[in-house]
């Protein structure tokens, strides 16, 4: 079955099942100080070094969560806390000096939800950034919107729904002149582009190991020295900034899979580039009115967006499914329904229901695009027949 | 697949009897958080949750589809406006008659299925021949034909439903047990899907604008003052808080709701005694009577016959002549119909067949 859904997750190579399995079959906690609990501690501190140099960052300033989203809260919590005052040891002042987090209406829920929560919890202010029709920041936006009292700016390096990618050392630099912090939410970007934390310039950067074949339980946040970040989950401190046990295996699964997603990025990429190009020509072939949406020079390689008007996605991603394609809407699903796209409303689209993504990862070939582009047009002219209700 | 223990038996004796099943849950609320309010056996995040659980334990594949703008049409303002107009509509029926059988069915004939199948306690005969015949479920306590009294015969062909057969509700607990489906005892829905505390009369409230009018009885005289006409129903005893008791000291009921002059009519019990009732938006479950050999006419729109009618998914059918004339259909029951409401739906029978429906428009009295 041809798999185009590799932003949703991707899967896990020979090499990341076979790491993550051997580390499974030692026994011994990371904490523990016998010889079994410090082989345990090794392959964590190894891994978690590994990860830490493919992002850029070093291995204790890198922090491995449970997911993606845990990293992004732990970055955007934790530096709105540190920001205002608070430290793991003592509870926030009432009046909070620096209340505005500056991102855009087109981030991932894991930020927006997180911002919102800070909204109504801790009295934040969000305020958004510009987004052109492509999804690219404003950074002159981002610059009017910049002053003492701002927390951070966080944003997505890569979008997750129409690939566009922003400019990631620009903002860090134009966050540096007013001394606020920048974090990014990396999780689209690792292992399709080169992502620095110390090239970039930003203070804290998030991933996911399962986006590039690892496992979905590991995701890891990095931050520059000299950031303050107040922890989220208390309990032991096995990191500086999260407690719980240390995954060893899973760290080891994931500096695999991470490892081989991040080495020789820019060839892969070029190659991801040409079958998605392939893809997105086959695609407008076959439905002519289809529009590709995100920004053409500034792209994701892996990711193919497009809207089709006069087509509810749901139903094409039914029929795509049934004809064994796996597909996605892009946006967010609640209780299983996708909702319509909040990145592409902000980016002015008005048929957004007709959103299709194909995100496209290192197993897909031609023969599969073929096969897509042959099958996609009968499909979409049926999902076009349905009875308006 | 609501979410259910109906929907999911029936879907796994659906896969049993050889189909090729896909389950299918509606979303019906397009604002997050509305119908939120924990497992109610249908319409819920959980209920999605639990539908999904079992799809994947009968072990096949699940979408969500979202249906929720027509059913906002089709479902919740009509019962808003059948309220506002002064009449009691059956939100049920309606979503069957235009969600269930309708969009979803229609839905699922363009994507290339062949029938919709729901847990709905009711019986098909010949579904595959062009008269096919909607009956009572074997089990008359669980039989849900009253709500299923809308569909067409067109319906009724694409229409499938595994339990129409099974005795008792236990029973298909019982099989969702033993099947490892865990909303095996799962309570059952009652209440209206959309409003989500079961207070009708304060989401009316909020949707409908309503002024404090009289209370009268059947001569005019002012009996009490009500907060406001349209979220009473006829045959409602309770909240009436009259100031001038009854002459002869009983209770007295709504018997009649008057949203022009806002204001609300109660009288003893014997006025809710109805001895016809007749309303013009009908349809025929299958062959019209007619066709069906009912009645000793040969015109459709003028020809009487006796059958049963039900009034309430769970009211006794009652004798009755049934008379169509001039597009509207008249029953006359054999014994007075009691708290009847216009916008209710009344469903005809010939025995166990169901012959059609229609909404009340009119009511005499008995008395």
């Amino acid at each position: 079955m041809p798999y185009f859904d590799h932003a949703a997750t991707s899967p896990m190579p020979e090499a990341v099942i076979s790491a993550w399995a051997e580390a499974s079959r030692a026994v011994g906690n990371g904490s523990s100080t016998h010889r079994d609990g410090q082989v345990a501690r090794l392959r964590f501190e190894e891994a978690r070094e590994n990860i830490a140099q493919a992002l850029g960052a070093k291995g204790f300033d890198t922090t491995l969560t449970a997911s993606g989203t845990e990293a992004i809260n732990l970055a955007i919590k934790g530096l709105f806390w540190a920001r205002n005052g608070m430290t793991a040891a003592t509870v926030p002042p009432c009046d909070l000096p620096r209340t505005r987090i500056i991102t855009t209406r087109t981030e991932h829920h894991a930020t927006i939800d997180a911002c919102e929560w800070l909204e109504k919890s801790c009295g934040a202010h969000i305020d958004y950034a510009s987004v052109d029709a492509d999804g690219l920041i404003d950074l002159e936006s981002v610059r009017e919107l910049l002053g003492d009292d701002v927390a951070l700016v966080t944003t997505l390096w890569v979008n997750n729904e129409v690939g566009t990618i922003q400019p990631v050392a620009d903002l860090a630099a134009l966050a540096a002149e007013f001394g606020v912090p920048v974090h990014v939410d990396a999780v689209a970007a690792l292992g399709y582009v080169p992502i620095s934390l110390s090239d970039s310039g930003v203070n804290a950067l998030s991933v996911s190991a399962h986006k590039v074949g690892g496992p979905v339980s590991v995701g890891a946040l990095a931050v520059a020295r000299g950031t303050s970040i107040v922890p989220l989950i208390h309990g032991g401190s096995q990191q500086l900034l999260r407690s719980g046990s240390l995954d060893s295996a899973g760290a080891a699964a994931a500096a695999v899979a991470i490892r081989l997603a991040t080495t020789d990025i820019e060839a892969h990429a070029a190659e991801l580039a040409s079958l998605r190009d392939y893809l997105r020509d086959g695609v407008l072939r076959a439905v002519p009115d289809a529009v590709v949406r995100g920004s053409q020079v500034s792209r994701v390689a892996g990711n193919l967006h497009v809207t089709i008007p006069g087509v509810d996605s749901a139903y094409l991603l039914f029929l795509l499914d049934e004809a064994g394609f796996s597909v996605s809407a892009g946006s967010a699903c609640t209780a299983g329904v996708a909702g319509v796209s909040h990145v592409l409303a902000e980016m002015g689209s008005t048929d957004a229901r007709g959103a299709l993504r194909m995100t496209l990862g290192r197993s897909n070939t031609r023969a599969e695009v073929d096969e897509f582009v042959e099958i996609l047009p009968s499909l979409v002219e049926r999902v076009r027949g349905l009875t308006v209700s | 697949m609501s979410g259910g223990v109906d929907s999911a038996v029936a879907a796994a004796r659906a896969v049993e009897a050889g189909h090729d099943v896909t389950g299918v849950h509606l979303a019906l609320s397009r604002m997050p958080g509305t119908f939120r309010t924990g497992s109610r056996g249908c319409c819920t995040i959980e209920d999605s949750l639990d539908a999904r659980r079992a799809a994947g334990i009968i072990g096949i594949p699940f979408y969500v589809w979202d249906l929720s703008a027509t059913f906002i049409d089709n479902v919740v303002d009509d019962f808003i406006s059948e309220y506002a107009a002064g009449r009691t509509p059956n939100p049920c029926m309606r979503c069957n008659e235009r969600i269930k059988f309708a969009a979803l069915l229609d839905r699922a004939l363009e994507l290339g299925f062949d029938a919709v199948c729901t847990g709905h306690y009711a019986t098909i005969l010949n579904p595959d021949s062009a008269t096919p015949e909607l009956h009572r479920a074997s089990a008359w306590a669980k039989d849900q034909s009253y709500v299923l009294g809308v569909l067409t015969t067109e319906q009724l062909r694409h229409s499938y439903f595994p339990l129409g057969d099974t005795p008792s509700k236990d029973l298909v607990r019982a099989e969702a047990e033993r099947r490892g489906l865990s909303v095996a005892n799962k309570p059952d829905s009652h209440d209206i899907c959309f409003i989500p505390d079961g207070d009708t009369k304060g989401w009316l409230e909020e949707r409908i604008p309503m002024s404090d009018g009289d209370i009268v009885d059947r001569d005019g005289t002012v009996v009490g003052r009500h907060d406001g006409a349209l979220s009473f129903t006829v045959g409602q005893r309770k909240g009436l808080n009259l100031g001038v008791p009854a002459a002869d000291g009983r209770p007295r009921f709504v018997i009649e709701v008057r949203p022009a002059s806002n204001e609300v009519v109660v009288g003893p019990r014997a006025a809710l005694d109805i001895a016809e009732i007749a309303g013009e938006r009908h349809s025929w479950a299958g062959l019209d009577p007619v066709a069906s050999g009912l009645t000793s006419g040969t015109a459709l729109d003028m020809h009487e016959f006796e059958g049963e009618v039900q009034i309430r998914a769970h009211a006794d059918p009652v004798p009755a002549l049934i008379t169509v004339a001039n597009g509207e259909v008249v029953v006359r029951p054999h014994v007075p119909l009691n708290g009847v409401a216009t916008g209710q739906t009344a469903v005809l029978y010939s025995q166990t067949r169901v012959l059609g429906q229609f909404t009340i428009d009119r009511t005499v009295s008995a008395v």
